[in-house]
């Protein structure tokens, strides 16, 4: 997933996790940097500068920590699909750390978007939980990402476990696009008019740019985590390695 | 030809003699039925008005339970390694697997659920379409199981990851069908859920026997 | 039954990882028509994991494996048979029913049933119930899918496992005629086997040792 931006050539360099390391390394530094710029200047566009909802006063601030997890649990699974592909189709060895190191990344985006939406929800609701179309489909994402996870830790053997959630994943992707539109269509059969309105273009400017903001340093942030996890992932894979090869040496007598 | 046609008799042949089936899933069914009116209490209007979702949600259930052991039995045997190298492709033996299952799962409850909605006080207009809804919404079911099953086919305790796997992508196909239900006992049309139903279960014959083909060759042990 | 006198199987640099345990690496393996490859070696060594990559049914770490001198548009999956430690018979079933099963599976005729049961000494088992039957005996419907259905390949996983002495022979003369027809065989067991074969010894510490044709034993 990372490097699909790059040219082809980087692209299949980054499957040696040597290269791989050497380049996150390099990368992870600025982009930290970059991700709390953004993150400061995005808070500050949304508690500070931008106005409140004639309607929903100061709880649409939420608005903005919830929408771009929203974003985020979306892109982290096209992310994911994409790997899969990867994993899959071309054997790429570091697609499946990506895909695994995603995983708990994305649920997390997810259930941060089902919380705020809980808690932006309860002012206006009365309750903590409403079946509208748009929290219901994050909660059915949050199931899938879930069931993604269980099925890594099912799998013992690193490369069988990143095909069989390949399969899933893309099995998922496909399904997402019907899960979306049967709760829409769901949602539409008992309540005419959404709670709360959250259309793009009926935004206006000023609340507009700090979502965008906070957009992006989600994405960075999205970033920054997974390239530590990745090369967490495949430290962990190299100090297994080495123990074992410790052990065949013991066992063949120091003599090899 | 010759090999789906063993599949299909010999899976026929498998049920009928380990009985593992039908027979159980419509007992399962009749009792998830029979245990709904004590959690809910003696409200007749309530349990006819909820009736149709009781009626889905068991029949989704029911198909759930054994569908681990679609692919479980056979892997313990060896027979998966059979299917793989057969002169057939393994998507149209899975496929054909899947049908027999839901011979002997979906069809009797699809059969047996306008009856079993007697007893849930279900409207009499609704029970045609109770039957259709199922005939070609548990299909769906036991395509997305089929990829499930796959995918967790080495795994022991694997019937829970499989549900866990399968049960959000079933979503949309209980939403359409209990809909077509509902629809259908309160007296309005019910073409609309019924087309997206049919949608769904076909788009799962077209995918599903391919990602579970996909699962056994390259994600089994 | 005559098969193409092409079919080569020609494998390179084979590695295989349990985990991170290198099993071996850089295997060669060659086997043409008229031959017969046993695989022998230490438990764990490897040998399970070979003969499951050469089926297809697990990819190895490194290496190729090619399947030559056949039609482009031949499955490579249609031209060998698989018989591993597990015998790939329901219990429920009939051995009949089983080879019914997998005649239509692998191509293979009804005819050919009764016959390959026959020579396997099982005739009289044909329509009992797998369950009832001793490990030796369902060993012995297990290898007549051999026979059931011609495939020029025979990949053969422990096949001597729970026959007896007269068992053991059976099976070194089916093999001997199948090599005879232009068929071919890898098979995996400690015990001899009385035909003429190629060695292929895995010793399970990553090194791998061939002999040329060695002469019969026993």
């Amino acid at each position: 997933m990372d490097g699909t931006s790059q040219k082809p050539a980087l692209w299949m360099r980054l499957a040696n996790p040597a290269v791989f390391n050497a380049l996150a390394n390099r990368v992870l530094l600025p982009l930290a940097v970059l991700t709390l710029a953004a993150f400061a200047y995005g808070l500050y566009g949304a508690f500070a500068t931008s106005p409140a909802d004639y309607q929903q006063g100061e709880t649409v601030r939420i608005m903005y920590i919830h929408v771009p997890a929203a974003w985020l649990s979306l892109f982290v699974y096209a992310g994911m699909a994409a790997s899969a592909l990867g994993t899959l189709v071309f054997r790429h060895p570091v697609a499946d750390v990506a895909q695994k190191a995603a995983a708990p990344l994305g649920a997390g985006f997810t259930l941060i978007c089902l919380i705020t939406g809980s808690f932006w929800g309860k002012p206006m609701w009365g309750t903590w939980w409403e079946w509208d179309a748009r929290l219901t489909s994050v909660l059915i994402l949050f199931l899938i990402y879930l069931g993604i996870i269980a099925l890594w830790r099912a799998i013992d053997e690193p490369q069988r476990a990143a095909r069989a959630v390949a399969i899933m994943t893309l099995v998922g992707a496909v399904n997402l696009p019907i899960i979306k539109f049967s709760v829409d269509w769901w949602y539409t059969l008992h309540q005419p008019a959404s709670v709360f309105r959250m259309g793009g273009p009926t935004i206006h400017k000023s609340m507009l740019t700090p979502l965008l903001w906070m957009g992006l340093a989600y994405l960075l942030l999205y970033l920054c985590l997974l390239l530590v996890r990745m090369k967490t992932e495949l430290m962990a894979r190299r100090i297994e390695r080495l123990q074992i090869l410790a052990a065949d040496r013991q066992a063949a007598g120091g003599g090899r | 030809m010759s090999a789906l046609y063993a599949i299909l008799k010999r899976e026929l042949l498998l049920a009928r003699r380990i009985g593992a089936g039908a027979e159980l899933g419509i007992v399962f069914f009749l009792i998830l039925i029979s245990v709904v009116p004590f959690a809910i209490g003696a409200d007749q209007k309530l349990i006819g008005r909820i009736a149709p979702a009781i009626l889905w949600l068991a029949a989704l259930l029911a198909t759930l339970l054994g569908l681990d052991r679609l692919l479980q039995a056979d892997e313990e045997d060896g027979i998966v390694d059979h299917l793989l190298i057969s002169e057939t492709p393994l998507s149209l033996l899975l496929a054909v697997k899947a049908l027999a299952h839901w011979l002997a799962t979906g069809l009797p409850l699809s059969l047996a659920a306008p009856l079993l909605g007697l007893m849930l006080a279900i409207e009499p207009q609704a029970m045609m379409p109770l039957a259709v809804s199922l005939l070609i919404g548990t299909p769906a079911l036991t395509l997305i199981g089929l990829v499930g099953a796959a995918l967790t086919v080495s795994l022991k305790r694997g019937g829970l990851l499989l549900s866990i796997l399968v049960l959000p992508l079933t979503i949309p196909t209980l939403i359409f069908g209990a809909t077509v239900v509902k629809e259908a006992a309160a007296g309005r049309a019910y073409s609309t859920p019924l087309l997206l139903l049919s949608g769904v279960s076909l788009l799962m014959l077209a995918i599903a026997p391919l990602a579970a083909a996909g699962a056994l060759r390259f994600a089994r042990n | 039954m005559a098969f193409s006198p092409d079919i080569r199987l020609e494998a390179r640099g084979l590695a295989i990882r349990r985990g991170f345990r290198l099993l071996f690496a850089g295997l060669d393996l060659d086997l043409a028509r008229g031959e017969v490859l046993q695989l022998s070696g230490p438990n764990g060594a490897g040998k399970s994991t070979l003969m499951r990559i050469l089926a297809g049914f697990a990819r190895a770490d490194e290496g190729t494996i090619r399947w030559l001198g056949m039609p482009d548009d031949t499955e490579t999956t249609s031209l060998y048979h698989y018989h591993g430690h597990r015998e790939a018979l329901r219990e429920a079933l009939t051995p009949r029913e089983n080879l019914e099963f997998s005649a239509g599976l692998l191509g293979g005729m009804h005819a050919a049933i009764l016959p390959a049961l026959e020579r396997l000494g099982a005739a009289t088992l044909a329509d009992l119930p797998v369950q009832v039957l001793s490990a030796g005996q369902r060993r012995r419907v297990a290898l007549a899918r051999l026979l059931v259905a011609p495939r020029p390949v025979w990949l053969l996983d422990e096949p001597l496992a729970a026959l007896d002495v007269e068992g053991q022979a059976l099976v070194g003369r089916l093999i001997a005629d199948h090599q005879a027809s232009g068929g071919m065989a890898l098979v995996a067991t400690h015990q001899p086997l009385s035909i003429a074969v190629r060695h292929l010894v895995l010793d399970g510490k990553g090194a791998v040792s061939g002999e040329a044709m060695a002469e019969a034993q026993a």
